[in-house]
Parts: C-alpha cells; structure tokens; sequence
C-alpha cells in the first residue's frame, strides 16, 4: 500500500464517541483541556456534543453533565487553528439544534442516519448546505448492507447537498477488504468534488488497519479518538494512526509526539474502565452490533443477571439499528422472565 | 335522525384506505366520500369498488354535496400544507374535522385522555398527534395521573416499511408535535418524543418505550394499576396494543415497554404505528356520534 503524499484530514471523536464511553459526564474543564490539546497537536477538526449527537440529552442515551450548547461554548472560544463539528441524528435532534450549534460557531455539521434511512436527513442536511456549512452525510452501520446500497443511500445525501459522505463502521465489524469495496464504489460513482469519510471502531481490533484501506481506497478524511476513547472498544487511536500515517510518509499534518502526550496525560487518566477488546466489546463487532450499546448490556447484565454477552448478540440477531438503547432493558427483561430470574 | 355520522375522507392513501376499512365495520360512523386529487390512482379506483362517492379534484369536487349528503365527520390523511384550507372549508359547513396530519390547528386529542372533553365542548377540529404520540401518550398520562411528572420521554421505533415520504422529509414535525403533546395531553412539565427507523426484514412490530420522571418518589403500586388499566382502555379500539415490560422503577424514573400490533386491515400488521393513528382517528368520530346521539351535544344546524 503506498500513501506516500496522499492528504489525509483527521478528526477527533473523543469528545462526542467518547462520551459514550463516559456516560457523557465530561465536565467542561476535560473538554476545554483535551480540545486545546488536541489543536496545538495540529488536529484540524473536533466534534463535541452528546454521544448521540444534537439533542441526544435524554433518559434513553443519558443525560449529558451539560448540554451541547455549555459544551460548544466552552470549547470553541479556547480554540485557535481547529475546527469543531457536530454530529446530529435526525429523530434525536432536529434543526433547531443545528441552528444553535451553528450560532455557537460549528463550522461541520454531520448528519447521521441508519445506512439505508438517508431519506429521513433532508431537511437537516439541506439546511446545513444552506447555511454554507462544511455539510456531511454519515451513514451509520454500513456493514449491514452492500455496497451499492450505500452508493444509493450516499447519492440521496449528496443530492441533498452533502459535501462529504462518510461510511461508518457503528458496530466495529467490517474487515478491510469491505472497507476498501464500500470506499472505492463511492469513489468512483460519487461526484470526484464529493469527500469522503470512513469511521471506524476497534471491536475487531481492525480501525487502523480499516482506515488505511479507506485512505487507500480514496477516503480523505478519517475519523478517530485520541486514546481511543470512544464507544464499544473506542475508535480508531488517533496518536498510533498518526504513527502509522507518518512511517507511510502521508501528509496529515499532526504532531506525533504532542498527540500522544494528550492521549497518555489527559485522556487515559479520565477515562472510568479500560478502552479494550474486552469479551463484551469484542461480542459488539463480532455480532455487528451498534458500538454504545456496550456499557448499557453491562448494566443490564449487572441489573438483572442475563450475561451482557447474551443479550448483545439477541440484538444482533433482531437487526437492532443505532439508537435502540431502550431495546436493551427491555430484552434483558423479556430474558430475565424466560430464565426465571426475576 | 340516524345514530350513524356520515362521513368524507380526504387522501386515499394507505392511511386512508385503512380508515376506510375500519370504518366499514363501525356502528356509529358511515364512509360515504373518499376524496383524492389523481383520478387514476390506485386509492381512489379502490374507494370506489368499495361503494365510495369519490372526487378526484380535492375537497372542491364535492363541497356542494356536503349538505345534501349531510356529511358531519370529515377525515383529512392529506399534508399539513392543505389541511388548514380543507378544515376551513368544511367546518364553515358545520362538519367536524378529524385531523391526522401533522397541522395541529386544533387541540390534540388522544382517546383515552382527552376525548370525552373534546366531544362534549363539540370541538370541530381535533388533531391525532403522530403514531408515536397515540402509542405512547397514555402511557404517560397514566403515570400523571396518579402524581406529578417533571419530564415525560417517549421512544417509538418504527419499521422502514410503515412510514412513508411525508413524514420522512419531515421527521422534525414528528418529533416536535409528539414532544408538546407528551406536555399538553400526556401532563408532563417537560416531553421529548425520539423517533427510530429501523429496516430489519421481516419488518418488525412498531415498539415504544416511554419513561417517566416523577416529582416525588412513585407510588409503585398505584402507577401500575393506572399503567394496567389505561392499556386496556387503548385495547378497546387498538386490540393489539401490548404492555411487554413494565412498570420498571428506578429511584423516580419509571420505565413502560410497549408494542402495537396493527389489525392488518389495508397496511400489514407490523404497522401498528399507522393502524393506531387510523383506529384513533375513528374511535374519536364515534364519540362525537355517540354524544350527539345521546344529545349532550347538538350538531351545528343544517337548513
């Protein structure tokens, strides 16, 4: 594989996947700190919001210990060279939130559906390009569908006036080689101004490797969370992708060494359990289930006694699309009851 | 005078064919018009194999009609941009609008919650929420009825296959109307309404999950017994609504589990979400017939 040259935009996941990963209970001081970090290390695009995006505050996600607006507020006055985004979820956020996070200075704007829903983001990928901003479409669990479907799916976000398509690996199950044949179809039947993305997460221990396929397949920008601190086993580790990117002589633009002190200094020491292929985390990918289902399967396990394991892959089995966090409970106690437990 | 109301349908869509089928079978409502704008289209050559009237040019193609037919209920399954016009035109006619689009120009009216005073004020326009919004409602409303909810939070996860390019292009006017009808009807200080879409094959039954935070500590004992009860209050016009789980207690959340299977009358089963809105649509015409016909309320004078 030979990058040598190819420009590659990284963006930063730890301060929206990652709250997943901390129940969404960064306070705004690890925001600023980390976000101000991960600038001076030359990181040119952060998102910041709830886990589950634009509006995402609520019993079923998780009440945020502030609200996206606080977050935004916080973070974008303390930043000098970076951008920041924002990922919404149409269903969970509407563009009313878009507006605010525009008016808070958000310069890229995602938006997020199910990979064969992008009917459903018109009207906030259309307001986004409206208003100029930096406008993606991000499909979300691209393994569970081909790709010619995520071709279809891609061109509906790009007629509504998406700048950037991102094929998202949600649950962590896709090896390289599916990486490369979702990429590489965008590439060459989207239009060639057209951007593209690939999010990826460590459940099979595949994000680097995954989106070096995507860069090689024609991806330009690529997603990932300083120490990994992101949903399920966390993303793509920013600091060893900028290890890697650099002996393969790509041009990203990053301070190695800047970077991985954020990752050792800031992010390891806050994060509430190791970022890991544990058994539970490596069930997500395995089963190609949606990664921030991870930590509410563990309470549920913890709650009523059904192995978090179990009820991951009867998720998996039910075709479970992100955003089904109340599927969980409700299995466990459907589970719980055949079992005799409760 | 007949007990039954006469009635038009405006949209001869899957909403409006179900509402037509159900109707067929009610005691206290009588489908008589089925309006569309395409003549050639499916919905309306079904409507008249059906024994319909039909129009094919809008609501105008039959106004003239209306008194000589003495319509009194009119269903609109249309859009929210031509409901206003459709409910001016024949509320000046003295017909009673059932509004299943998301215009919410009237007050909305969830069956078990809210009809009965709807009814007897003789509102002429009512609107029906969105699915979301009747599957989960009463939910919340059972909760605040035995004591205060600070905050009311509904999911509905709905299959690809049960919602339609209306609501897809507009999904924020799904999510906003549920959320302040979660508040008006539902009793919640606080709502918000989250929408899922979800694509697996067989499609799967619609499901909602509705949390609910009290003020004070719950009374588990008599939240369970209103949860219990206004279940089967639905089940009388939505037979295949289904608590699976619940009434959970955490601390002051309390945490209900639903699915609605449909009647799989014109939509298939799995489409609880469309058989609910349509169901409620017409238990809340039969209302209005069974108030007029016990006379508490007088329907507006015809000459």
């Amino acid at each position: 594989m030979d990058l040598t040259g190819k420009k590659v935009t990284l963006h930063d996941m730890s301060l929206r996947d990652g709250m997943h990963a901390k129940r969404h209970q960064l306070s705004l001081e690890q925001m600023v700190a980390i976000s101000t970090g991960l600038d001076d290390a030359g990181i040119p695009l952060i998102e910041v919001t709830h886990g589950d995006g634009l509006g995402g505050s609520s019993l079923n996600y998780g009440f945020p210990a502030h609200t996206d607006e606080e977050y935004l507020n916080a973070v974008i006055p303390k930043i000098k060279n970076a951008k920041v985004s924002a990922l919404l979820l149409p269903g969970i956020g509407t563009v009313d939130h878009l507006k605010m996070a525009r008016d808070c200075g958000v310069s890229t704007i995602r938006v997020a559906t199910h990979c064969t829903e992008a009917d459903v983001s018109e009207q906030h990928i259309g307001m986004a390009a409206k208003m100029d901003m930096d406008t993606v479409g991000f499909l979300m669990m691209a393994h569970m569908v081909s790709a010619e479907k995520i071709l279809e799916q891609a061109k509906l976000m790009e007629s509504y006036g998406a700048n950037c398509i991102y094929c998202t690996d949600s649950a962590g199950y896709m090896l390289p080689d599916e990486v490369s044949e979702k990429i590489g179809l965008l590439r060459s039947e989207l239009n060639p101004n057209t951007e593209l993305g690939f999010h990826g997460h460590h459940n099979m221990g595949m994000a680097i490797a995954n989106s070096l396929a995507a860069v090689d397949a024609g991806a330009n920008r690529i997603d990932g969370s300083v120490a990994g601190l992101g949903a399920g086993a966390g993303n793509t580790p920013l600091e060893v992708f900028v290890a890697v990117l650099d002996r393969m002589h790509a041009n990203h633009g990053v301070d190695l060494y800047k970077i991985m002190d954020v990752a050792e200094d800031l992010v390891v020491p806050l994060m509430d359990q190791p970022i890991r292929v544990d058994r539970d985390a490596l069930t997500l990918g395995y089963a190609g289930v949606y990664s921030s289902f991870l930590l509410f399967a563990q309470r549920a396990e913890a709650k009523y006694g059904i192995q978090a394991r179990d009820i991951l892959v009867e998720l998996g089995c039910r075709g479970t699309v992100g955003g089904q966090e109340d599927m969980i409970e409700d299995l466990a106690l459907t589970m719980a009851k055949e079992k005799g437990l409760i | 005078m007949s007990k039954k109301l006469k009635a038009v349908i405006i949209g001869p869509g899957n909403i409006g064919t179900d509402l037509l089928m159900k109707m067929q079978r009610s005691e206290w409502v009588e489908p008589v018009w089925m309006v569309g704008i395409d003549p050639e289209s499916e919905g309306l050559k079904r409507a008249k194999e059906m024994g319909m009237k039909i129009s094919s040019t809008g609501i105008e193609g039959m106004l003239d009609q209306v008194i000589k037919d003495d319509i009194r209920v009119a269903f609109d399954a249309t859009s929210a941009y031509v409901h206003a016009e459709n409910s001016r035109k024949l509320n000046e006619l003295g017909v009673i609008m059932v509004d299943l689009t998301p215009a919410a120009i009237g007050p909305f009216c969830v069956p078990p919650v809210n009809l009965k005073k709807h009814a007897s004020q003789l509102e002429m326009n009512v609107n029906m929420v969105t699915c979301g919004g009747q599957a989960t409602i009463p939910m919340v409303a059972a909760v605040s009825q035995v004591q205060d909810v600070e905050y009311g939070e509904i999911v509905a996860t709905v299959s690809s296959r049960s919602i339609g390019p209306g609501t897809r292009q507009n999904i924020d006017e799904f999510t906003r109307t549920t959320a302040g009808a979660v508040e008006a009807v539902g009793g919640a200080d606080r709502g918000k309404a989250i929408i899922i879409v979800n694509p697996a094959e067989p499609p799967l039954m619609m499901r909602d999950t509705v949390h609910c935070l009290t003020k004070e500590k719950p009374d588990q004992a008599a939240i369970t017994a209103s949860v219990h009860n206004m279940v089967k209050e639905v089940q009388k016009y939505v037979p295949g609504y289904k608590l699976v789980n619940g009434p959970i207690f955490d601390g002051n959340k309390v945490s209900v589990f639903m699915e609605v299977e449909g009647l799989g009358d014109f939509l298939p089963k799995y489409a609880g979400n469309l058989d609910i809105m349509t169901a409620a649509g017409l238990r809340t015409a039969e209302m209005f017939a069974e108030e007029a016909y016990n006379g508490t309320i007088t329907l507006p004078e015809r000459g």
